[in-house]
């Protein structure tokens, strides 16, 4: 077999996407951005907001996640989600609508410090997007 | 006995009511078949949150220091009920399951002594409850508003529990939902999601694994989405069980209904009979006697 894995991302209402001829992926981890590669060691990790880039023979692909769970193992990676959206569904409005959510949350001043900087995180990611 | 008039007013009665319990069951039919897709479709997600979690809980060193929706305040003196049941009636037994299941364990507890703090999921058991344990129902949650059981829901009163964990308002706290195996079966649960509770599931592989950040950070991380995710899971279930359930009821309804309505036309026409034998005999003697 060439230099491919599998990876299937979950969310709490269906399974969103399942690839197994992926040669790449990069996530968002909490420590910052995680470049996975076939045999790499098993992980568990989990992310904060950003962007998951997939790379493939069929095409590049590009995620936007609010947080999750990676678990890599045996050349399965397993990607939980609560908040995901393939960025080329995703167009101009439904971005601002975000990225004005995440700043309303991000100028709370009622929240933790770990909310905080998540919200803030997410100001961020969206604003490069556009 | 009824006059003519009477029985066939209840004939017309019963009929209309059979065309709504007929409706109601397609429409929960069609409803059913979604309900069930989605509780399949969700399984995976909290498949792998339990694996993971379970892997983590393997790897932790430090087991004395685990965090505490794992492990438990150390003592069990307040008990949090989260009974979730359904916001519409005429679903035949579904909500009296859940909610016999809830009484049994509530009445255990308070037989030891302990205390008992409830949360209603959905009006139905609300309103089933509170009528003895009234004042132990700290909250009522209704998603009348939302069509299908969504995650965002779900999130909100895992939130609410755990925040209520964190200030130290409970210590083992129990939700009760019908688990969905198939359109007549439904099975009322009660699973113990705090402490988490995974005696039993021995994890095959014994493999490491690396942790980015430690074990500790992300298990206080997943164990609230883990609450949350269980939370949706029964939600899940328990709609497409609410669905099953309204569905048998109303075949059964649909069916009786028939049954009367095939037992009053016979009366109907025993009556009808009966007084056109009377009026002949009547006329009959009329003549003869002349």
């Amino acid at each position: 077999m060439s230099e491919e894995f599998k990876v299937e991302i979950v969310n709490p209402e269906k399974s969103f996407l399942v690839k197994d001829d992926v040669s790449e992926v990069v996530v968002p981890a909490f420590e910052g951005e995680m470049g996975i590669l076939k045999d790499h060691i098993s992980i568990i990790s989990f992310l904060k907001p950003g962007i998951i880039k997939i790379l493939s023979k069929s095409g590049d692909e590009n995620y936007y996640v609010e947080d999750g769970i990676v678990e890599f193992k045996n050349n399965n990676l397993s990607i939980l989600t609560s908040t995901i959206f393939n960025l080329a569904d995703m167009d101009k409005s439904k971005q601002q609508d975000l990225l004005k959510q995440a700043e309303e949350e991000a100028n709370k001043t009622d929240i933790n410090d770990q909310s905080k900087y998540l919200a803030d995180q997410k100001v961020e990611v969206l604003k490069t997007l556009n | 006995m009824a006059s003519l008039d009477d029985l066939k007013k209840r004939i017309a009665s019963v009929k209309s009511t059979q065309k709504i319990t007929k409706a109601m069951k397609m429409v929960a039919a069609a409803k059913l078949r979604r309900a069930q897709e989605s509780a399949e479709k969700g399984r995976p997600y909290s498949e792998k949150m339990n694996n993971v979690i379970l892997n983590l809980s393997n790897g932790i060193s430090d087991k004395e220091n685990a965090p505490k929706l794992l492990s438990g305040t150390g003592q069990e003196k307040t008990h949090l009920c989260v009974v979730m049941t359904s916001d519409r009636g005429l679903c035949g037994g579904f909500n009296s399951n859940i909610i016999k299941k809830a009484k049994s364990y509530f009445a255990k507890i308070l037989d030891e002594g302990k205390e008992l703090k409830i949360i209603t999921v959905g009006s139905k058991g609300n309103d089933q409850l509170k009528r003895v344990y009234g004042e132990k129902i700290i909250e009522n949650i209704s998603f009348k508003e939302s069509k299908n059981a969504n995650y965002f829901d779900a999130d909100k009163v895992g939130k609410m529990v755990i925040e209520k964990f964190e200030a130290g308002e409970f210590d083992v706290c129990t939700i009760f939902y019908n688990q969905f195996k198939n359109v007549i079966t439904q099975i009322p649960q009660a699973q113990q999601i705090i402490p988490l509770n995974n005696e039993g599931e021995e994890n095959s592989s014994e493999e490491s694994y690396e942790f980015e950040p430690d074990e500790d950070e992300i298990l206080s991380n997943l164990l609230p989405k883990n609450i949350s995710t269980q939370i949706f899971k029964a939600m899940l279930e328990n709609s497409a069980s609410e669905q099953g359930s309204r569905m048998s009821a109303m075949d059964n309804a649909t069916r009786n209904a028939g049954e009367m309505v095939d037992k009053l036309t016979i009366e109907y026409n025993r009556s009808r009979q009966a007084a056109i034998t009377k009026e002949l005999i009547e006329i009959i003697s009329g003549a003869e006697s002349l």
